[in-house]
């Protein structure tokens, strides 16, 4: 009985030394990873900044009137007018979708006539 | 278990025969038996006492030895868990009202140079003169080859220009990063943010520091590693101000005038939705002029005439005597004054604009509407002197603005000293006494506000600010009603803008000269407004410096023809992009009324 345990414990001191041993190589790989996605991290914040600085200079008024300005006959912007403000009951409403074709085609209609009744 | 009797038959009878007392061997096998029970729960307590030890043997030395593994190792973040650090800016942005970037910082490189790395000091020299226009070659040549070890070229560089300089390929050549401060929308409030340069500069990295305006003022915010993370919100409005800028330097430049600042505020909150004065300049590039001689400080484009420029303001102070005269009730506004020009006061002689004559009779309202100086003269001499010092301190304009601005608390208002009747009567009519633009507005704001003290602030506020009150909610209502009238019928004709019943106070002030006395053809002209008069909500001045109005036969220097006519139109652009809706008569809806059938 206790040899079968001496090996048995044994055994197990060493499946988990092999575990321990893979976990710690494991663990030093993701940190590894981590470190290098941190870097990514932050070559890309860097990045976003930078669009964000070129997107508002894109974006600056200046520019925006200028633009507007030259492409004035393809998009008629003009600056925002008091007269522009409306009220919601001088919007037109829709008009009404026909709901039916006129007819324009002849109908006929043909029946039996009851010998007392009328035409229906 | 063989349990063993306590009497033994055996035993009992060989006693009993030996005539021995038979208990004794009862009572012998008991005691044998205590012992063994005793002696078993012995063991077993042992072993549980020699497990229960073990365990916090254990326990301690786990502790123990954790502690000192804490105590000789080096400190570390667990990066295990950290989820994904933040990349701190050194220099947190500003951003508007509505979160549109004012200023951010870019990621750039300074060029600098181990000249005795260098391969060959001449080419090189020849090499960055043709980059960089405002280099030497022969300056540069001379620098390379004293002897120096390091110097510095460039604080930055554009990405082509650095990869013009690698493609020199010289190793004396380095370049080390830089945070760069930049502002994307140019010129557009270049006086409020002031501008940046580096502080202590080393190779890896350099300081970033305000030099003006808000950056300054609020350098440690802005520089505060804990909050470098989020953006310093403005209650500046992007639009707003665009707007703004684009009418006052065409109304400028219209009105031949050399300076104009304009004022925007909220008069609940007392944000600053804008502010703007002219001429500007780059704070990418801020400059750093150097004034001719016997120039005024307002010619230097960095001078923030909003702020800094403390000018006589004219007129425009009327209706601050006259609302405390109201407030005080010693008249109301259909009360009639002596208005009889010119008024004679001691040597001194109170003149109307132009020499007229109001008199002799005219109301307050009147007073206000025809900017009577004799008519205000007279009411404030009611008032005396020292509750006007003492209402013109509440309003703040005895004291710095104190918006947060680093120029702000250099920009002390001009206060006379003593206080004679002739300087009640002179203050009274905005002369004598000499105010910035913004704390004009500031006062302005306190009379649309109902009579509430307003506080500046370019940092926007989420709610209505707590002021103490300055003069009673009825007062308030009549100033500005009578401001109104002065638009309506008074001096600022020019000034009314369809649907947003501006009200306002014009205000000419003659410049003074440096030598004493007054320039006859140099004005300041101020228009204050407030709109709508009806809910008054925004509180707009606009200031002129020397304008003149040229279309009719004569040079026209008054603000009704300068001033005026620009804040009416800043008001009708600027309006609508507050979302205020313009209150007019709806035109009669369809035609759809009761319908019966």
């Amino acid at each position: 009985m206790r040899p079968v345990i001496y090996v048995l414990s044994f055994l197990a001191v060493l499946s988990l030394g092999f575990w321990a041993y893979r976990e710690h190589y494991q663990t030093r790989e993701a940190l590894g990873e981590v470190n290098s996605l941190q870097v990514e991290i932050a070559d890309l914040r860097e990045a976003l900044n930078l669009q964000r600085a070129e997107w508002a200079y894109l974006n600056r008024p200046d520019r925006l009137r200028e633009l507007s300005t030259l492409n004035f006959d393809r998009l008629g912007l003009m600056p925002l007018q008091p007269g522009q403000f409306g009220d919601a009951g001088q919007v037109a409403y829709p008009a009404a979708e026909e709901m039916l074709a006129p007819i324009d085609n002849p109908v006929s209609i043909s029946g039996s006539t009851e010998p007392t009744g009328d035409f229906p | 278990m063989t349990r063993t009797p306590l009497r033994p038959l055996a035993r009992i009878l060989s006693a009993r025969a030996k005539g021995e007392n038979p208990d004794k061997i009862e009572h012998e096998n008991l005691r044998l038996r205590h012992d063994a029970i005793r002696d078993r729960a012995r063991g077993r307590a042992e072993v549980r006492l020699l497990l229960l030890g073990a365990v916090f043997f254990v326990a301690f030395s786990t502790i123990g030895a954790r502690m000192g593994l804490l105590a000789a190792t080096e400190p570390v973040e667990p990066r295990a868990s950290a989820p994904g650090a933040e990349i701190l800016a050194q220099r947190a942005d500003i951003t508007d009202r509505n979160g549109r970037v004012l200023a951010t910082n870019m990621l750039t490189h300074a060029l600098y140079a181990h000249p005795k790395d260098m391969v060959d000091p001449a080419g090189v020299a020849q090499k960055l003169a043709a980059i960089f226009p405002e280099m030497k070659a022969p300056e540069l040549e001379r620098r390379f080859k004293d002897g120096r070890s390091f110097m510095w070229l460039r604080k930055v560089l554009s990405p082509e220009q650095m990869q013009s300089v690698h493609d020199i390929g010289d190793p004396g050549l380095l370049f080390g990063p830089r945070e760069m401060r930049l502002y994307p929308n140019g010129q557009l409030a270049a006086h409020v943010l002031g501008g940046t340069s580096f502080g202590a500069e080393g190779v890896h990295s350099a300081e970033v520091i305000g030099t003006a305006g808000i950056e300054k003022a609020m350098d440690a915010r802005l520089r505060d590693p804990a909050r470098g993370g989020d953006a310093l919100e403005l209650s500046l409005d992007l639009t707003v101000q665009a707007t703004i800028e684009e009418l006052l330097d065409a109304g400028m430049k219209m009105m031949n005038a050399k300076g104009a600042a304009a004022v925007l505020m909220d008069v609940r909150t007392g944000e600053i939705i804008s502010m703007a004065s002219l001429p500007a300049f780059d704070p990418n590039d801020r400059p750093n002029p150097v004034l001719p001689k016997g120039a005024e400080p307002g010619d230097s484009p960095l001078f923030n005439r909003a702020v800094q420029g403390v000018y006589e303001l004219g007129s425009t102070f009327k209706i601050f005597a006259i609302a405390q005269a109201m407030d005080l009730g010693l008249l109301s506004p259909d009360s009639m004054v002596d208005a009889k020009a010119p008024m004679i006061w001691g040597k001194f002689k109170i003149k109307e604009f132009e020499n007229h004559n109001y008199g002799p009779l005219l109301s307050v309202s009147d007073v206000i509407a025809k900017s009577s100086n004799v008519g205000t003269a007279r009411i404030a001499l009611t008032i005396g002197g020292a509750r006007q010092q003492t209402f013109l301190r509440a309003l703040g304009l005895f004291d710095p603005s104190p918006v947060e601005l680093i120029e702000a608390p250099y920009a002390k208002p001009i206060v006379p000293k003593r206080w004679p009747d002739i300087t009640t009567i002179t203050v009274s009519y905005g002369h004598g006494i000499a105010a910035s633009p913004l704390s004009l507005a500031t006062a302005y704001a306190t009379i649309a506000n109902g009579g509430i003290a307003v506080t500046p602030t370019l940092l926007r506020r989420t709610e209505p600010m707590k002021g103490i009150r300055v003069m009673s909610a009825q007062t308030a209502h009549d100033s500005v009603a009578m401001l109104r009238r002065v638009v309506t019928e008074g001096t600022a004709s020019m000034g009314e803008v369809p649907g947003y019943f501006v009200a306002g106070k014009t205000g000419t002030a003659e410049k003074p000269r440096a030598s004493g006395g007054y320039y006859d053809d140099k004005v300041i002209n101020t228009f204050a407004a407030v709109f709508p008069a009806n809910d008054p909500q925004y509180v707009l001045t606009v200031t002129l410096d020397e304008p003149v109005e040229t279309s009719g036969p004569k040079p026209r220097r008054t603000a009704g023809w300068t001033a005026v006519p620009v804040a009416a139109e800043v008001i009708r652009r600027v309006a609508p992009l507050l979302g205020l809706r313009p209150q007019v008569e709806a035109p009669p809806l369809d035609g759809l009324t009761a319908v019966n059938n």
